[in-house]
């Protein structure tokens, strides 16, 4: 190899290449990564200001800070831009993208095209979607219940489903090329129980993508069928059964809460050995209760419908799968705990967020024990106790678990170290917000306060003040790492290959890898998370 | 529409209330089944973040002297990882029969003291008693009987819902559903609508008053309807002309209704169902469905032109006819016409 070759292939990703077409026309799954990035940041932003103004409104027992549509219109962007146009994609599209072809130790995606396509398809459909919510303040919630959406709800429910809709290719797009990816792009020596459990995670995830999305789709179909034709489906007034839709929408729905988490857990179980520096206990156990929550994600999607009148011994199986569903997830946290037995633990930020993740989610997995208990879900069902339950597993657990792994990867994605002080206070903030915020959810819930509601009777307000205040600390926790980890990007540390001294392919590059990722063919010949060797080198 | 919340919630005590006033014997029993799972997740958290504390200070990376040789087989991990799922599965399963067993009987009650049919709508509860007393908003019942409620909806799904009474149903168009209590305490205790149905989803509220047994009679004398829900009935089922091809008083043939809820009817399709209240229901809305064997598919539909409590009102007449009773109504009927 010539010189000039030799150093054109070391360049890193970000080197060259910055016209727009560059960028906008990339296959390279790194800058995809950094595509999808900027989009879902964007769009976790806009949700967020609706949940803050939901709150700021929510500060008084009566409707003085928007009017009672307003509200309804603002509960339904924050939950259709959270869940599909931010938490669907977020680890996949983005640390998964990135991470991936990496961590197998592969050239890129298996079909890198249809990366860049789905892409595409997510922004454009993701506007489309906020463009009609927006304009014609579609007012359903992210449910869509019927008969609601189908008769009563006399805005663009249509064009709102049809980006939702389109937004489905791009989560089948990019399932379908991560399990090509795992299956057929692994380093040699690189077998199914030596890859990382974040590969694990991920590929768990894409299957349920692509098994329960096209549910999902086919759902939206026959929902425009009816609202624009007239064909009754749902409708009771046609002939249709409102239940129904609730069936075939937490079919897919139920599962997508899978597709959330699990990517979560597979960061988390990087982050934490890392800083235990040592390996994962019961990495069996860890792989297999990944797909084992996959498999059971399936079967539970009844236990959204206790009271809705579903059959009384359809309501029993569903519950009883759900206890089932808990347990690898109870497998799961007590392994994380029990891998910082006898390791050497480094409390830096990404270590805090890893921490939190794990009582988060604890918290958030036991109060899913209470809804599984049939009797007390027919109290709490439809209150703010569910409401706290989703936010602790979906942004307590989810988020830190993204935003701790977004910092962890940041010196490989971008070549710079960021600054650990203000990441350790952003940690800190993200966590003791979020539990102002959201704990007292749970107490107002089963106190009887119902969710949706914009007016609430007066001694619900001490709990909703508290609440509205950890949601401020709680934006300090997320506006913190934007502004210094934009600030890193010009002024950071230059990092070294591998600044955690880390396991895992992807720290066998530079940081930022070059555009091929490897310069030579890597192959595995060991265990995943061997720290043992890496600090006794 | 002003901001205010509405009027009708009726008071609780100022202050906090984690936990909601108990006005029915299940309510303390869910709250049982509460505080143990409580007291199970405490521990069980406890565990988990005094284990991370206390890792955390022995093993930190700081702390030289930790002996950390000795790491545990992967073996002895499947075993330690097959003790948890176990002690989990055991738990889990303890909570699953108690939550169950609640559940089943918060479905099956004992025989109903009466039955009072609940309408939710865009945006308000319309009630409606035995007696045919009607009241929005508010739903009077007397202390210590077997309330059923008969819950059903004219656009949206709503859902039925009394914390204090710790029962939630969703009320579906199309659908009656069925939820009981037997309140014991008297008071006044809030309902919420618990299902987003629109506009003034938090504004869909109302009350249940539970009443002695003697206030809830002089109560009811006071409304003084005069008129049972079967009475009700009987005007709308002239005033629809139902009567004109069911009482044979018109040229059409249509079977005729008196002594037949609970009977079994013959089929058109040769099948044979029972004339329970879903089967009068179908009838008036879908006739299509099932035609009585015999008969012309020609009755019009009523979807649309009754609502859903007119519905009520003329099951409730059809499930009062004893059979003959509209022979003995035609030869009294026909001296009244004839004057």
């Amino acid at each position: 190899m010539s010189e000039a070759a030799a150093n054109q292939a070391s360049e890193s990703y970000l080197s060259s290449g910055w016209r727009i077409r560059d960028w906008l026309l990339t296959t390279d799954h790194k800058r995809v990564a950094w595509l999808y990035t900027i989009s879902i940041t964007a769009f976790f932003f806009l949700g967020g200001l609706a949940a803050l103004v939901i709150r700021l409104e929510l500060m008084t027992p009566d409707g003085d800070v928007v009017s009672a549509d307003a509200y309804n219109q603002l509960f339904t962007i924050h939950g259709v831009v959270m869940v599909w146009f931010f938490l669907i994609p977020s680890i996949p599209n983005t640390l998964g993208n990135f991470l991936l072809p990496l961590m197998v130790g592969a050239k890129d995606l298996a079909f890198p095209k249809l990366n860049l396509i789905s892409w595409y398809i997510y922004t454009v459909g993701g506007l489309f979607t906020i463009a009609a919510v927006i304009t014609s303040g579609v007012d359903t919630g992210w449910t869509f219940y019927t008969p609601y959406s189908t008769q009563f709800a006399d805005r663009a429910v249509v064009a709102a489903l049809t980006g939702v809709f389109v937004v489905g290719f791009s989560s089948i797009a990019t399932g379908i090329n991560f399990i090509v990816t795992t299956h057929k792009m692994r380093a040699p020596g690189l077998t199914w129980f030596r890859l990382p459990l974040f590969v694990w995670a991920n590929y768990a995830t894409s299957l349920v993508m692509v098994l329960a999305t096209p549910v999902l789709s086919a759902t939206l179909i026959l929902l425009i069928l009816e609202r624009m034709m007239g064909i009754g489906i749902f409708d009771p007034a046609l002939g249709g059964d409102p239940i129904l839709f609730q069936h075939l929408f937490w079919f897919y729905s139920h599962p997508a809460v899978y597709i959330m988490i699990l990517p979560g857990m597979g960061v988390v179980s990087e982050l934490i050995t890392c800083f235990s520096r040592k390996t994962v206990f019961g990495y069996h156990g860890m792989a297999l209760s990944i797909l084992a929550i996959s498999v059971f994600g399936f079967l539970v999607w009844g236990h959204h419908m206790f009271v809705s009148g579903q059959s009384l011994y359809a309501g029993l199986m569903f519950s009883l799968f759900s206890f089932f569903v808990a347990l690898p997830s109870a497998i799961k946290t007590f392994n994380w705990t029990a891998t910082l037995y006898k390791g050497k633990l480094i409390f830096s930020a990404v270590m805090i967020y890893a921490l939190s993740f794990v009582g988060l989610f604890t918290i958030g997995g036991f109060t899913g024990i209470f809804l599984a208990s049939l009797a007390v879900d027919v109290h709490v069902h439809d209150t703010y106790f569910v409401v706290a339950h989703f936010h602790y597993i979906m942004v307590g657990s989810m988020v830190t678990a993204y935003i701790g792994g977004l910092h962890f990867w940041w010196p490989k994605m971008t070549g710079r170290m960021y600054p650990e002080l203000w990441a350790k206070v952003a940690a800190l903030a993200l966590f003791i917000g979020f539990n102002l915020t959201f704990f007292p959810q749970y107490l107002m819930g089963y106190a009887g306060m119902p969710r949706r509601y914009q007016t609430y009777p007066e001694d619900f307000q001490i709990l909703h003040v508290m609440s509205s205040l950890g949601a401020g600390v709680l934006a300090i926790g997320y506006l913190l790492p934007l502004v210094y980890l934009l600030w890193s990007l010009r002024w950071g540390k230059r990092a070294p290959p591998n600044p955690w001294r880390a396991a895992g392919l992807e720290w066998r590059t530079d940081s930022p890898p070059p555009k091929h990722n490897f310069l030579e063919p890597q192959t595995v010949t060991g265990p995943p998370y061997d720290y043992d060797t890496i600090d006794n080198k | 529409m002003n901001d205010e919340v509405a009027p009708y919630l009726p008071e609780v005590e100022k202050g906090l209330h984690l936990i909601p006033t108990q006005a029915t014997e299940h309510a303390g029993q869910v709250d049982h089944l509460y505080f143990a799972l409580v007291g199970a997740s405490a521990i069980i958290l406890l565990m988990v973040v005094g284990l991370i504390a206390f890792f955390g200070f022995r093993y930190r990376a700081g702390n030289k002297t930790a002996n950390r040789s000795n790491l545990p087989s992967t073996r002895t991990e499947n075993r330690v990882e097959i003790a948890v799922l176990a002690a989990m599965l055991t738990v889990f399963m303890g909570f699953f029969a108690w939550a169950t067993t609640l559940y089943l009987d918060g479905y099956r009650g004992p025989e109903p003291a009466m039955t009072i049919d609940v309408v939710g709508k865009q945006w308000m509860w319309k009630i409606q008693h035995p007696d045919g007393t009607r009241e929005i908003n508010a739903l009077h019942v007397p202390v210590d009987e077997v309330i059923q409620l008969r819950v059903t909806s004219q656009d949206v799904i709503h859902s039925f819902f009394v914390p204090a009474f710790r029962i939630k149903r969703d009320v579906v168009p199309g659908t009656e559903k069925t939820a009981w209590f037997r309140a014991t305490e008297p008071g006044e205790y809030r309902l919420f609508c618990a299902e987003y149905c629109g506009s003034f989803h938090s504004r869909m509220l109302g009350k249940v008053v539970v009443m002695d047994r003697g206030d809830y009679q002089a109560w009811l004398t006071r409304q003084g309807s005069g008129r049972t829900l079967a009475t009700a009935g009987k005007q709308l089922f002239e005033a629809h002309g139902c009567s004109g091809c069911h009482m044979g008083k018109s040229s059409v043939r249509a079977p005729s209704l008196d002594g037949i809820y609970g009977r079994s009817v013959a089929l058109q399709s040769g099948e044979v169902i029972l004339a329970d209240e879903a089967y009068i229901r179908d009838s008036i809305l879908q006739p299509d469905k099932h035609v009585a064997a015999g008969y012309e598919p020609i009755m019009p539909s009523f979807a649309g032109q009754l609502t859903e409590e007119e519905i009520l009102r003329i099951v409730a007449y059809i499930k009062s006819l004893q059979p003959g009773d509209w022979v003995k109504a035609s030869v009294n009927g026909n001296e009244g016409e004839s004057q």
